[in-house]
């Protein structure tokens, strides 16, 4: 079951290391999300390699956002389970995470889910006015928002106008 | 670090753990009763929003705290085992929530507080409550705008809503005053800081009159008697409640874990 535990030497095997680790950082996914992978919403911002301890730095989306634990968890499980062994998770606030760390994989992946992907870049007071929002199921620009707060703290409630649908928006953050 | 501002700095992380957490977790009993669907998501999302800035805020206190402390503490130490005269937080936060005009009103007033104040700290010298604050004010941006829109939907409504409402601003605006009157540790920070957290009292108050125009409320005298003590731990008796529904299971379960 185990595979053999990760060793790092050398310069060498640390750069492969940190390449590989980034590699499988990519099968993780978000579980409020599940078509994004951590790296999709820009979570992780670095990864350092100290002698045989791998340290994951995550920056939290909102502040309060209950998933942070549980990707933590999951990042090193992930690891644990590609033979690294001993791992930490450090959180850092700042720079505070934006919708633009959102790689633009990411915003076609949630629109196919079903999610309006943000609809501008980095976040600015006047989005707060009521801003366009395209229908991920019938592309319409016709939409209304519903509410300011949706399922998850990252996202809004909107329903389009022409295909009546309800769907979720990614706020700009 | 000096030991007078090491306390200056525990004490105003305090204030502003203390009052996201009891103002989150007084938004918190409207998870499954909100008067609709969305507005209940709504305001257990702006709650989570809140309990989630005060984590960040105890996590800060517990670092700042251990350099002299000889125990080490934790973030649950200080939201559930500290008693109400140790709380920290501002007075209108503890208020019970009333009708949803009331919680609504609340909301506004806290939030617009939160919202000028956290663009001051985000060029603190100390860099973590920098970070909490840039973090946090993107999420209490949404707040403002939430109650805000809210007011004047129920000022502009019927006159029952129009009724409620101004019973609750009146009601309130006594809790406001606290705000913008330093405490002590307060006082010695702005200086350290150099910021003027209290001259964030205009940028409110204009933000309140113009909500409130548009909700045709008149905007309440500033002249009145207003209450203070929350920033001390002199608190009013609804304090004692939150916590003792809030601390109960890590008092009864000591080191509790979910």
């Amino acid at each position: 079951m185990n595979p053999a535990s990760e060793h790092i030497t050398d310069n060498v095997s640390k750069g492969e290391s940190e390449k590989k680790i980034w590699r499988i950082l990519s099968s993780v996914n978000d579980p409020e999300i599940p078509v994004l992978s951590v790296l999709d919403l820009g979570i992780v911002r670095e990864i350092k390699i100290d002698d045989q301890l791998v340290e994951v730095v995550i920056t939290p989306t909102y502040s309060g956002c209950p998933a942070m634990d549980f990707i933590g968890m999951n990042i090193r499980k992930t690891l644990l389970q590609n033979g690294f062994e001993k791992i930490k998770i450090t959180h850092r606030l700042s720079p505070a995470w934006t919708t633009d760390r959102m790689t633009k994989e990411a915003k076609e992946k949630l629109k196919s889910y079903g999610i309006a992907p943000p609809a501008f870049k980095t976040f600015d007071i006047s989005y707060l006015q009521s801003i366009p929002v395209q229908c991920p199921h019938c592309h319409s620009m016709n939409t209304s928002l519903i509410s300011e707060f949706g399922s998850t703290a990252c996202k809004a409630i909107y329903q389009c106008d022409d295909c009546r649908e309800p769907f979720d928006y990614f706020k700009c953050h | 670090m000096d030991i007078n501002y090491k306390n200056d700095l525990l004490g105003y992380t305090l204030l502003l753990a203390d009052s996201s957490l009891i103002m989150g977790h007084r938004l918190s009993e409207w998870t499954g009763h909100g008067p609709m669907l969305e507005q209940d998501i709504a305001i257990s999302n702006i709650a989570l929003d809140l309990v989630g800035q005060a984590r960040n805020f105890y996590q800060y206190a517990t670092q700042i705290s251990s350099s002299t402390s000889e125990k080490e503490i934790t973030e649950d130490d200080l939201a559930y085992l500290r008693d109400a005269n140790e709380f920290k937080n501002l007075l209108i936060t503890e208020l019970p929530n009333g009708d949803w005009a009331k919680t609504i009103g609340k909301v506004l007033f806290f939030s617009t507080w939160q919202f000028y104040l956290y663009q001051k700290l985000i060029y603190a010298p100390d860099k973590q409550i920098a970070a909490i604050a840039e973090k946090s004010l993107k999420e209490v941006t949404y707040h403002v705008k939430w109650s805000s829109e809210w007011v004047i939907r129920l000022g502009d409504g019927t006159q029952e809503s129009k009724m409620r409402i101004e019973k609750a601003i009146s009601e309130l605006w006594p809790y406001t005053g606290e705000m913008f009157v330093p405490a002590a540790f307060e006082s010695s920070l702005q200086n350290t800081f150099s910021i003027d957290f209290t001259s964030i009292k205009e940028d409110w108050n204009s933000k309140i009159k113009r909500v409130l125009e548009e909700a045709t409320i008149e905007f309440p005298s500033e002249k009145i008697w207003m209450h203070q003590g929350g920033k001390v731990g002199k608190h009013t008796e609804h304090l004692g409640f939150i916590l003792a529904e809030m601390q109960f299971m890590q008092r009864a379960y000591p080191g509790l874990e979910w």
